[in-house]
């Protein structure tokens, strides 16, 4: 049964009835915490992934295996990847409950958004490791 | 999804434009949203022309000489005329403040354009409904919540403790910086809203009340409190000078502060 209670053209129940609603959800520090956190480890991290990146432009293939395969490069990477998409989940979850109001699309888009982030961070360390680790396990 | 544009029933039309009041040389021109819950038609502006020199120096004054003079069934609230009550908040030249409190000079404009206040339901012209609004202040309890046995005068406070309310005590629910707030428009339902949480904050940071803990807990949600992006609309809009976001960032840092 869809949930009307705060609908008032179908429900008589009082304003503060409504207000109040289901109660508070008890959660809500650790998300707006962990979204400062990692806004605070992406400052460096970026900045470094960026130095990274420009060093690799133009270097030949052996070069750049042999920059992402340094264990300390391969760390920040890993490192950054871990970060930024943790941070990218938090904040699109933010906008997706701002804007998304219908409640099946609300659900269907923050699954679909936590997929996507896993996803995207699970295919980046897979490439990070599978080239940083490539050279000692053959 | 959130609402970007008007519902179909709230897109307003050009409305009347009354005459100009005979044998006046000072004449400032108002544009007022006007809508009759009975008459079934849409929201219109009406154009109506105040004689500065028979009429006092503020927007309420303008409002109140034209009931008077010109048409007295456009509707709004005021009480005090003086920025106590809170009644007369309105949207004036595209900013939520108080009509008493706005001078008609400080507009500086040729045609002074007043709306209700945004995204809530009107009942008749500038009327808000804010039933709402008035149960998501009941909603986080103001008032004072002791266990302790209740001393023979007065419950104690240092002077510096006091001086923690200043800035907050202030507030005098007109609901300007609520409606002012994007986040609050979309998501009114669930978001307690500028006042309400600065209301909130005023309660959890007196040293007298009892009942911190549990107020946080009333405000540990992803929407009462978390909705709160801090865009600052509210501060910008206070006629009162007052910063809500400020006492919103309080509350998140309280927050954390009880979980790490």
């Amino acid at each position: 049964m869809a949930d009307n209670r705060a609908d008032t053209r179908v429900s008589m129940r009082t304003p503060l009835a409504r207000v109040k609603g289901l109660g508070a959800a008890g959660h809500g520090v650790e998300h707006w915490w962990i979204h400062r956190v990692t806004a605070v480890s992406n400052v460096p991290l970026i900045i470094a992934f960026v130095i990274i990146v420009a060093a690799l432009a133009g270097s030949s293939y052996q070069d750049a295996i042999a920059i992402i395969s340094h264990p300390l490069i391969a760390i920040i990477l890993i490192l950054a990847v871990i970060s930024v998409t943790n941070h990218m989940r938090l904040g699109m979850q933010i906008v997706i409950e701002d804007y998304v109001h219908d409640k099946g699309y609300k659900i269907a888009a923050l699954i679909a958004n936590n997929f996507y982030a896993v996803i995207v961070a699970v295919a980046c360390l897979y490439a990070i490791l599978k080239v940083s680790l490539g050279r000692i396990l053959v | 999804m959130a609402q970007f544009t008007l519902p179909k029933n709230s897109k307003y039309t050009e409305g009347k434009a009354w005459p100009k009041p005979a044998g006046a040389t000072n004449v400032q021109e108002f544009r007022i949203y006007r809508w009759n819950p009975d008459d079934g038609a849409n929201p219109r502006i009406d154009t109506y022309y105040i004689d500065r020199d028979d009429c006092g120096p503020m927007v309420l004054d303008a409002l109140i000489w034209i009931k008077n003079n010109v048409d007295s069934t456009l509707t709004f609230r005021r009480s005090c005329r003086e920025g106590i009550c809170g009644s007369c908040a309105m949207n004036i030249m595209g900013k939520n403040t108080l009509a008493c409190t706005l001078g008609i000079e400080d507009c500086e404009s040729d045609s002074i354009k007043i709306y209700p206040l945004p995204h809530m339901p009107v009942l008749k012209d500038l009327v808000p409904d804010l039933t709402s609004f008035f149960a998501q202040h009941a909603s986080i309890q103001p008032w004072l919540q002791t266990e302790t046995a209740e001393p023979e005068t007065e419950w104690r406070q240092t002077p510096e403790e006091r001086s923690k309310l200043d800035g907050l005590y202030e507030c005098i629910l007109c609901a300007c910086c609520t409606t002012s707030c994007p986040s609050y428009w979309w998501n009114g339902d669930r978001f307690l809203g500028p006042a309400a949480l600065l209301q909130a904050y005023r309660w959890l940071i007196d040293s007298r009340d009892e009942a911190t803990g549990e107020r946080l807990d009333n405000l540990h949600d992803p929407f009462r409190l978390y909705r709160c992006h801090t865009i600052m609309n509210c501060a910008n809009t206070c006629p009162k000078g007052l910063n809500p976001a400020k006492a919103i960032a309080e509350v998140k840092k309280m927050m954390v502060a009880r979980a790490v």
